[in-house]
């Protein structure tokens, strides 16, 4: 029983890790569905993580601070999508410039956060269950975003595959010219799937700052929402891969930093690259198969729709 | 309520017109942003994009910083234009200053004139090794350019790291991390007494001038046919893979000679830090440019002077340099949004007509 006891504390910090890439994928998969590609994950994360690190400091609590971090992310994506949509401008440059766009204001408007410290969001606890050995903090332990990310993963899931809204969506991410044909609103619905990306993007950044390091730091996102768009690539467009992927990245992550902390003969900079490498790797396992991609791609990805041609 | 109407023909003057429209709107919002942190527009933006370039030393310093953009941006357009989104020049160029550095520290007793060339192939085909990587993997496993090469970044900056802190830590450097100092052999000979312009300007400029006589030629058609038109060019027999490996290869060695220059030059030693975002700004140089050689030349040198402007404002206003990166951000978005305008004509409807 002892050696359970040890890995529940690295189980616990593989789901804080797992989480917010978890979020920031699932979004970036609905915006890709409608055939955007949103290629700024790391800038709606990062500014996110200190909207929401801010609105935490500001109101003392860390719920409007995940909204402040949510609605940041949705201005953010508000932006790609009025470039790229409604100016039809390339959204693989978009996405670039959103990224540095991020960047650039979070370190500007950041400076003052530096060694700030906020509270934490409360974690669940249900007496009797929660104490149970190993599950009982898994399962019963978290904090609400935790049981809200797989909650989106599942919602998600659902809405593509079962409803209507979802039928639109994916109709709209195939063959912009079919669903327009139909009389489907094109542009708005990507409008909002894009925001909806947005928001998840915003999020996973709010977690990332309040939760995951809990602190503000310039580019605190590290290359995390580069990781969630290979995850979306990973999971073949279908939600529930994505908590295979996401929770395989938390792990490696994880672990890595473990094996830093325990002082193993290989020099720390080469197990931080893990991450990285493990994404290169996942990447070419599954584009390999190029008819598995073809099949899985929604037709239309990072195409720009103008009704008139 | 606006409508985009197409245009019959891409609009020539807005090619270029938009860029132009790009950079004074930049202008009108930093000006605002100044005014929001609570400094005097006109003054501040004065501090910014101008004070620089009245004294021979900014002048000399904004040839410093164009230098490594427009060689990266070069390349950078050179893939663009055939679609193949190289964005880990960061990391190529991490990687040539890297192989290149090495040389110089591992002969640190050279008097040798062969020392410096040595680096600078070194630093190219180091560029070239690490931007390879994306292009295998793309025309061989059709694994996505993008997040290869950007994941390649990262590696690389930790492998330079790592280099610094441990192995190639100067041994009378009081364990900070850094490098010995390049010897006398090993560094770019400085042209103007007194400034930091280095040799490194030539090689920008043999690049643009180079990339030139490549746009009129096949090469440069073969890279806009892939581009604009893939079918087409695969109909007419051109392969998709070889221009790949050719957009990456330009790419990462342009970006590595640029490491190298860079460490050689200005620097002098290999330091963790030897890049503020070049490879990352270099992408927007390469757009604001048109992807056309004199176009990068022109856009290297208004990106340099926002760096420029960065350290001045913050030196003579107190503003964060970081504002450097947010104007770089603005005019990226100005600019994309502008381009409407070279293939569309924008109607803005009021009132009746509207409905």
């Amino acid at each position: 029983m002892s050696g359970f006891e040890h890995l529940t504390p690295l189980i616990l910090t593989v789901i804080t890790a797992s989480t917010p890439l978890l979020f920031a994928a699932a979004g970036e998969l609905v915006t890709e569905r409608s055939g955007v590609l949103n290629l700024g994950v790391e800038g709606l994360m990062v500014t996110g993580a200190l909207a929401a690190f801010a609105g935490t400091y500001v109101s003392g609590s860390a719920i409007i601070g995940v909204l402040c971090g949510a609605l940041a992310g949705v201005l953010m994506a508000l932006v790609f999508a009025a470039l790229t949509l409604s100016l039809l401008a390339n959204q693989v440059a978009t996405g670039l410039a959103l990224t540095i766009f991020g960047l650039g204001l979070t370190s500007l408007l950041g400076s003052g956060f530096i060694g700030v410290t906020v509270e934490n969001l409360p974690k669940l606890y249900i007496p009797g269950l929660s104490e149970i050995p190993v599950l009982g903090p898994i399962v019963f332990g978290q904090d609400a975003m935790v049981y809200l990310s797989f909650a989106c993963v599942g919602g998600i899931g659902w809405v593509l595959a079962r409803t209507r809204v979802g039928l639109i969506l994916r109709a709209v991410g195939a063959s912009h010219d079919s669903a327009h044909a139909l009389g489907y609103p094109v542009i708005r619905i990507r409008y909002m799937a894009t925001m909806f990306g947005g928001a998840m993007g915003g999020i996973a950044g709010s977690y990332l700052s309040l939760v995951y390091t809990p602190m503000w730091a310039e580019n605190l996102t590290a290359g995390r929402g580069w990781i969630a768009l290979a995850l979306v690539v990973f999971s073949t467009w279908r939600p529930g891969r994505l908590v295979v992927g996401a929770y395989l990245f938390g792990a490696i992550t994880v672990i890595q930093l473990h094996a830093q902390g325990l002082g193993v003969a290989v020099p720390s900079q080469f197990l931080s690259m893990t991450p990285y490498l493990v994404t290169i790797m996942v990447l070419v396992v599954i584009s390999r198969d190029r008819l598995k991609i073809q099949l899985n791609a929604p037709a239309c990805l990072g195409r720009s729709f103008h009704p008139a041609q | 309520m606006i409508r985009l109407v197409p245009r019959r023909q891409r609009s020539r003057a807005m090619v270029w017109g938009a860029p132009l429209l790009a950079v004074a709107l930049t202008l009108i919002t930093g000006g605002l942003t100044f005014a929001i942190m609570g400094k005097p527009m006109g003054a501040a933006l004065f501090t910014f994009f101008v004070q620089p370039l009245t004294s021979v030393y900014g002048v000399s310093e904004l040839i410093v910083k164009a230098s490594p953009l427009v060689l990266i941006g070069i390349g950078l357009s050179l893939g663009f234009r055939a679609n193949v989104w190289n964005i880990g020049a960061e990391g190529q160029y991490t990687f040539g200053a890297i192989l290149g550095g090495g040389i110089a520290i591992f002969f640190h007793d050279s008097t040798s004139p062969f020392l410096l060339p040595a680096m600078l192939i070194a630093g190219a085909v180091g560029g070239m090794a690490w931007a390879a990587i994306p292009a295998f993997l793309r025309t061989r496993f059709n694994a996505n350019e993008i997040l290869v090469s950007l994941m390649l970044t990262y590696v690389a900056v930790l492998l330079l790291s790592y280099l610094v802190h441990g192995p190639w830590r100067d041994p009378d450097g009081y364990n900070f991390p850094e490098s010995r100092l390049f010897p006398e052999a090993g560094t770019m000979p400085v042209l103007i007494e007194g400034t930091r312009v280095h040799m490194g300007v030539f090689f920008a400029l043999i690049a643009v001038g180079v990339a030139l006589l490549l746009g009129k030629g096949l090469t440069g058609f073969k890279l806009k046919l892939v581009g604009l038109a893939p079918e087409a060019a695969r109909f007419a027999g051109f392969s998709e893979t070889r221009i790949i490996w050719f957009a990456l290869l330009a790419g990462g060695g342009l970006a590595g000679l640029a490491g190298v220059i860079e460490v050689a030059g200005p620097i002098g030693q290999l330091i963790p830090t030897i890049s503020p975002g070049y490879g990352f700004t270099a992408i927007i140089v390469a757009f604001l440019g048109r992807l056309h050689p004199v176009g990068v030349l022109l856009a290297g040198l208004v990106m340099a002077l926002t760096y420029l402007g960065g350290e001045t404002a913050q030196i003579e206003i107190g503003v964060p340099a970081a504002v450097t990166g947010l104007f770089q951000g603005f005019l990226l978005f100005y600019l994309l949004a502008c381009d409407v305008l070279i293939r569309y004509r924008v109607h803005i409807l009021i009132g009746k007509a509207a409905r």
